[in-house]
């Protein structure tokens, strides 16, 4: 279980995040949305450990997370997907994938993970000895779910997946998140889709700069007034 | 004939300022900062390895090692002590610091050793290869073999490594690769071993050809690398590699042809023109800007 609490956080003067509460339970799917600028993007990379809060404590299964370097919080079983993807563009897709499972020391389970990625998106399997630079936006944000995947996380935490792709593509994206989700791995999902973040989330947060002001389970925001005109179209 | 000679004994120049350039750029593509004091390992570099073998009598091969091993660690030390606390401060503030770490290396020298010139001593006989017409020193040919050798086996690194496979991430996204559970600290520690490493090897291989051993040693051969380095493309290895042999070759054919004098403003000239129509470099990437 990931436990944030009282979290605050400063951009330099700035503050960003305001004192924000709220947990994720093993095997949920948990969504957080909000506005551009809401501190969504904080609040993932402050858990990823890029960021340091001004007060405040995150615990993964009740160890603090908020000393631990950003390096070791994923052998700890947090891995991000980041918003734009962020793949490595001059590196090949396999290298991508590769680097996903850095921290780890089991080369059979690497192979075997490996095995895993290309069987969930064989795209990546095609284009294994291309360059990710090279790939349609869709595919690379199957890459970098891949190359998230490939550190075997518990929690995963995705920042923006449906960005920039088309509503296909989108649909598929979240299908694949679904059935990630199903063989285990808990999910921190930030949006600004609502419509289809609360659809598949098992609860929801809704930040506004920097606070949260709403929660519930998916299927209760997703039919709430106030916010079917804030961040749903009316 | 003349020219053939001309032209590797131009290699052999631009090899060591390839391997020079090599530490240079490596600090910009993973760092992305130019570390100004990277001429000044050099010097340290001829300095130990002077001592080693004038005052010390100790064997080439552990001189080497030694001088290798001093300049590594000092790499490292100046990296942790001068640059690290500025990975937040603008790139202006790393620059200076790093003109300031080069002047306090050079004073440092200056006080210790004193700036009197030492006399390297001589460590490859002045024996020549005759081809037909063609002499060409063993020091070139050593010269230029281990440059090739460390092309080599640093491409590898870089490449079929996991450690390189870290550095190629760091030198892309820093955060990304933080994502990944890569210790970007560790990496540009690396990094600056690597390259000063590097520096300690070029510092042997001048003195060789030119035995002279004094505190601002490091800063024409410094600047001529990092002017290599931009030639080819700074950030890229084989940019690195690329130009330091052709400053070489340029800086030997002028000084054979045109001028003595004027081989430095030739160069210079000709690193202007390569800029003007190619602004990263022969080999550099294109900086595209992320949407």
């Amino acid at each position: 279980m990931l436990k944030v609490e009282n979290l605050v956080v400063h951009y330099g003067m700035i503050e960003a995040i305001k004192g924000i509460s709220f947990t994720i339970n093993d095997g949920e799917i948990v969504a957080l949305i909000g506005a551009n600028g809401a501190g969504k993007t904080t609040t993932m990379h402050t858990i990823s450990g890029l960021i340091r809060p001004t007060k405040g404590s995150i615990t993964l299964d009740g160890k603090e997370l908020t000393k631990v370097n950003a390096d070791k919080i994923v052998t700890l079983g947090i891995a991000q997907v980041p918003e734009r993807r962020r793949v490595f563009a001059s590196q090949t897709v396999e290298e991508n994938l590769m680097l996903g499972a850095y921290t780890r020391k089991d080369k059979d389970g690497i192979k075997a993970d490996l095995e895993m990625v290309f069987e969930r998106f064989p795209r990546l399997k095609e284009r294994r000895k291309q360059p990710a630079g090279t790939l349609s936006g869709g595919e690379q944000q199957m890459l970098a779910m891949g190359r998230a995947l490939m550190a075997r996380p518990k929690i995963l935490l995705m920042d923006e997946p449906s960005m920039g792709l088309s509503p296909l593509l989108v649909k598929e994206i979240f299908s694949i998140i679904e059935s990630i989700n199903k063989q285990g791995t808990t999910i921190l999902l930030v949006e600004q889709n609502a419509k289809m973040a609360l659809a598949i989330a098992n609860r929801a947060y809704v930040l506004e700069t920097g606070k949260i002001v709403v929660s519930g389970t998916g299927e209760e925001l997703a039919n709430s007034e106030s916010i079917k005109k804030a961040y749903l179209g009316g | 004939m003349a020219f053939l000679s001309y032209l590797i004994n131009g290699l052999g120049l631009g090899s060591v300022y390839a391997i020079i350039a090599l530490g240079y750029t490596m600090v910009y593509g993973i760092a992305k900062m130019l570390n100004f004091a990277h001429g000044d390992i050099i010097m340290i570099g001829a300095y130990v390895a002077f001592f080693a073998l004038s005052r010390f009598q100790l064997p080439l091969f552990v001189s080497v090692i030694l001088s290798i091993v001093v300049c590594t660690i000092l790499g490292v030390v100046i990296e942790r002590l001068a640059y690290k606390p500025l990975r937040q401060a603008s790139s202006l503030s790393v620059l200076i610091t790093a003109i300031g770490v080069s002047y306090f290396l050079q004073n440092a020298a200056q006080l210790l050793w004193t700036s009197n010139t030492k006399v390297f001593p001589s460590i490859v006989s002045n024996a020549y290869l005759k081809i037909g017409d063609l002499s060409i020193s063993y020091l070139t040919i050593i010269t230029i073999a281990v440059c090739i050798a460390i092309m080599i086996v640093l491409t590898l690194f870089i490449n079929k490594t996991k450690t390189g496979m870290a550095m190629r991430a760091c030198s892309e996204d820093k955060g990304a690769a933080m994502l990944m559970g890569i210790n970007v600290n560790t990496t540009i520690s690396i990094t600056f071993a690597i390259g000063s490493g590097l520096a300690a090897i070029a510092s042997i291989l001048l003195c060789a050809t030119y035995p002279s051993v004094y505190p601002t040693l490091g800063s024409m051969p410094g600047i001529k690398a990092f002017t290599a380095a931009v030639f080819g493309g700074i950030g890229s290895i084989p940019g690195a590699f690329l130009g330091g042999l052709m400053l070489g070759v340029i800086e030997t054919l002028t000084k054979a042809y045109i001028s003595t004098q004027l081989s430095d403003a030739i160069v210079f000239a000709v690193l202007i023109v390569v800029l003007l129509i190619k602004p990263t470099g022969l080999l550099g990437k294109k900086i595209s800007e992320k949407v």
